[in-house]
């Protein structure tokens, strides 16, 4: 099968239903996109789907219908994206492992959403566990990059 | 005690050492002495120096053996060397270094012996020392309890000093400078005319000199670095989805495994039908392991789906089947035979409750899941010669004995290579799963295997936090808290982690009663018993260990009583109170939530204080009742920590602390049926997200002089002030958690 991520074709022989995290993961070894539940419940494998956020432990690598794009994707430690800057001067990560995920999540809500509320947040964001509890620096990098990509 | 003493007087001595193109600094060189029959466990080549600074040709190496699970502590530890040693963060590789016995934890004794943090006596301290040199003695290089900034702080900071005086030596003989006037800046020696002589460039010549120990610590008023808000040397890969844990490794020729062993934990596997399993796509072999089996497959979702397909009939488990029956043994607990401790004992109380209108209260606690969310994995390679095991981990040196012993291989020939961690909370203090791999790898000789867990195996198979019960019986006259006798059941939690680890912990569990009977007031009658329950299901430390069900006992507790005697809960608290450090901590939260101030009808405001891991903590929260249930508005926190060393971090460990405690107490248990746990994934535990996260206002104190750390001593007073506060605004008292079973949360 065929599957586009993160602008790189790649023809993969896996089966119909193993899900777009284990293909990411072990197939084609992009580690940023995280297992936690496997089953939509903590949000740590959000990856994009042609541009909106989905968790790809919920979709099976027949079903992808677009090009994927995964934190890997949509910066680099030296080219950030605006959210991975304001995540790193708020300094919001503890263990991190939700992070991306988080960042994923926030990505999309940004292209809807791009000046958003506390509650806008707080809705989009809920489906994204963070287990060591760093929900108040998300709220805050999630308004400082709001504000610095309505300013570009 | 005579064979500690003999241990306490050997030696342990400042040194560096040549390595190949460099030098390595160390605080502690362990020196072996003739014969002594006390050191025949330990291995001969871990007789040798133990490194925090190394310096080669490929540059400067900070090591730093406290785990990091998302604490920061990777950043704190290279911070306190840096200072020292005068280079930045960013000219550092900051590395964990191997397991070895002298990277012994010494803060951990703080809170072994039976002296309260408050008690600064001589025998109080004296029994800290045994205790000391215990921990010396067994080479705990755990991360636990609170204690990596305790730990450190002057021993990082020494080991700094000692290098950078070292290197000045090398480069006064070098440059024939008279060392006086030479200065140090980010990684190198400066001499008078501004010549920049590099660390890297000295290290062989420094590597030969008798390093200089004669070192001054630094005042903190010169500090560039501590006490400020520092970039974490891992937030950029944590920002970026470039950060590497454990679950992420790869190696050439890897093969990816997976295990079923018995829900009902200990239990044995009666047999198993893998046919189905064997003729899945990509699965290699189907193999037993310790209580269960093990699939080896090509990668990690092969190994799951197939492990599922596998028909594993289970034997009994080896304690109650239902969770009624946990509860009852509990409660059965309280009584003479059981009696554990009984280390506050103030006044009379027995004569103060005769006759009184006494007031009688019972608390519980649930069992909880660690769930950090990287789930369980390990990777594990053995050979004839060696063995390697790559694991997030806060107790390599028991991983490395274990691997030893399932492998024949000597201790010298395991080599552990700590990964960074996706969250432990204690998680971590457990190794059952490097145990697992290297069986797996065994069978495989030669072959990487890494194991991961399902997130439903983890959350079936992990060591929780204990059960608690608490009966309180108290008395308050004359507007006053006049008595107060709190008894609390468990069973060990020590006793049932260490002796997974094969070592028996005798004596009281100081954990049983851990943020109770330890805790600085004045009640005139005042007395905390603990019972110890017989082992039920397997019980691990989870943040704040005994205080995260004590803390809530007693504070809530002392709330009802205070309550009763018509007093206001902050004036009170602050009158029982004789701790000034702990007094002060009180008053912050009373300023900061503004106590006193007018609440509209259908909110309510309380406090809790709890003095645990040596950090004295109050809290304030605001709830208010909503049509959607009770929504937790706010929360302040001020925290006594001796020195705030990184206040962003700071701010950001306190919060999570809050958020941990909330999130569990509102929201989380575990309950086993058939003796297996019920809650098999976040859909049935998932604490806090973040619609449910207050508003939380972070003070940090600095009146005394021991550094503290704070990854834990938040978690016990936020469930107490929640219950308070719940109180306050609707009559309702309660005094179990998980609290939804009684209010809905909006």
């Amino acid at each position: 099968m065929k599957l586009t991520v993160n602008s790189t074709d790649h023809v993969l022989d896996v089966e119909d239903d193993m899900p777009l995290l284990w293909v990411l993961r072990d197939a084609l070894d992009i580690k940023g996109v995280k297992y936690g539940c496997g089953v939509a419940q903590c949000g740590a494998c959000t990856v994009h789907i042609d541009g909106a956020a989905v968790r790809s432990c919920q979709v099976a690598a027949a079903d992808v219908w677009g090009p994927v794009t995964t934190i890997e994707g949509i910066g680099t430690p030296d080219t950030r994206h605006a959210l991975e800057e304001a995540w790193i001067t708020h300094q919001v990560a503890q263990c991190g492992y939700c992070q991306a995920g988080q960042i994923m999540q926030a990505a999309d809500l940004l292209q809807t959403t791009p000046n958003p509320t506390d509650a806008d947040i707080d809705a989009a964001m809920s489906g994204n566990l963070c287990r060591c509890g760093t929900y108040s620096r998300i709220r805050a990098a999630i308004k400082t990059a709001a504000s610095q990509m309505r300013e570009v | 005690m005579s064979r500690l003493g003999k241990i306490a007087r050997r030696s342990f001595l400042v040194g560096s050492a040549a390595i190949a193109g460099g030098v390595v600094f160390g605080t502690y060189m362990y020196r072996r002495p003739a014969p002594n029959p006390l050191l025949d466990n330990l291995a001969e080549g871990q007789a040798a120096l133990t490194p925090y600074v190394k310096i080669d040709a490929r540059g400067i190496t900070l090591i730093t053996p406290r785990a990091d699970s998302g604490q920061g502590a990777y950043s704190v530890q290279a911070a306190l060397i840096a200072e020292e040693l005068d280079v930045d963060l960013d000219q550092v590789t900051v590395d964990p270094g191997p397991p070895d016995p002298a990277y012994y934890n010494t803060a951990l004794s703080t809170d072994a012996a039976p002296f309260a943090a408050t008690d600064d006596g001589l025998i109080a301290q004296s029994m800290r020392g045994v205790m000391d040199a215990m921990i010396k003695f067994l080479g705990l290089q755990i991360t636990g309890g609170s204690t990596t900034v305790p730990d450190s702080f002057d021993k990082l900071r020494h080991a700094g000093a000692v290098a950078r005086e070292t290197l000045k030596a090398a480069a006064a003989q070098q440059s024939g400078v008279d060392g006086a006037r030479l200065k140090t800046a980010r990684g190198a020696v400066v001499l008078p005319d501004g010549t920049r002589l590099g660390y890297v460039d000295l290290a062989p010549l420094a590597a030969t000199l008798d390093p200089v120990t004669d070192v001054a610590l630094r005042d903190s008023s010169q500090w560039r670095l501590l006490g400020q808000a520092m970039q974490r040397v891992d937030v950029v890969a944590k920002s970026t989805g470039t950060q590497r844990y454990g679950i992420d490794m790869e190696l050439n020729g890897m093969v990816h495994a997976t295990v079923r062993t018995n829900p009902r934990r200990g239990g044995a596997m009666l047999g198993y039908d893998a046919t189905a399993a064997r003729a899945m796509r990509g699965v290699l072999h189907v193999l037993p392991v310790t209580g269960g089996v093990a699939v080896v497959a090509d990668n990690t979702w092969r190994a799951f789906r197939a492990a599922d397909a596998i028909d594993i009939t289970w034997g009994p488990a080896p304690y109650p089947a239902e969770m009624e029956a946990h509860w009852h043994a509990v409660a059965d607990s309280f009584d003479a035979a059981h009696r554990d401790s009984r280390h506050r004992d103030d006044g009379d109380v027995d004569a103060a409750l005769d006759g009184a209108d006494v007031i009688t209260a019972e608390y519980r606690a649930p069992y909880l899941a660690h769930a950090p969310l990287e789930p369980t994995s390990a990777t594990v390679r053995v050979t004839d010669s060696r063995a390697d095991v790559w694991v997030g981990t806060q107790i390599p040196r028991f991983v490395q004995t274990n691997v030893a012993r399932l492998t024949g291989l000597d201790a010298r020939d395991v080599h552990v290579h700590v990964q960074v961690m996706g969250g432990s909370f204690g998680h971590r203090l457990e190794d059952r799963s490097v145990r697992e791999a290297t069986e797996i790898a065994i069978a495989l000789k030669g072959t990487p295997v890494k194991l991961t867990y399902s997130r439903e195996e983890d959350f079936t198979h992990d060591d929780t936090r204990q059960i608690a019960m608490a009966r309180g019986r108290g008395a308050v006259q004359d507007g006053q808290v006049a008595a107060l006798d709190l008894s609390i059941a468990m069973p060990s939690v020590i006793a049932s982690q260490m002796g997974r680890q094969g070592l028996p912990v005798p004596g009281p569990d100081l954990q049983i009663v851990a943020g109770a009977w330890d805790q600085p007031l004045s009640v005139p009658n005042y007395r905390v018993t603990g019972y110890r329950t017989p082992e039920l299901a397997p019980i691990s430390s989870w943040r704040a260990v005994g205080a995260s069900t004590n803390g809530f006992f007693h504070d809530v507790f002392l709330d009802e009583l205070i309550h009763a005697a018509g007093a206001d809960p902050m004036a009170e608290r602050l009158r029982l109170c004789w701790h000034a450090p702990s007094r002060k901590t009180l008053e912050a939260v009373a300023e900061m939530s503004d106590w006193g101030r007018p609440l509209a009808q259908g909110q309510g405001r309380g406090v809790a204080f709890c003095l645990s891991f040596g950090v004295p903590t109050a809290e304030v929260i605001e709830v208010t009742q909503t049509p959607d249930g009770m929504r937790i508005d706010n929360v302040w926190v001020a925290a006594e920590v001796g020195r705030v060393l990184d206040p962003a971090n700071f701010e950001n460990q306190v919060q999570g602390g809050i958020i941990w405690a909330l999130g569990h107490a509102i929201n989380s248990e575990i309950t086993y049926s058939d003796g297996m746990v019920n809650q098999r994934n976040y859909y049935d535990s998932e604490g806090m997200r973040m619609s449910q996260a207050p508003q939380i206002t972070v003070r940090g104190l600095e009146n005394s002089d021991q550094v503290r750390g704070v990854g834990e001593p938040m978690v016990p007073p936020a469930a107490a002030a929640l219950s308070n506060a719940i109180f306050a605004a609707t009559g309702q008292r309660i005094r179990e958690m998980p609290m939804n079973r009684f209010i809905d949360f909006a």
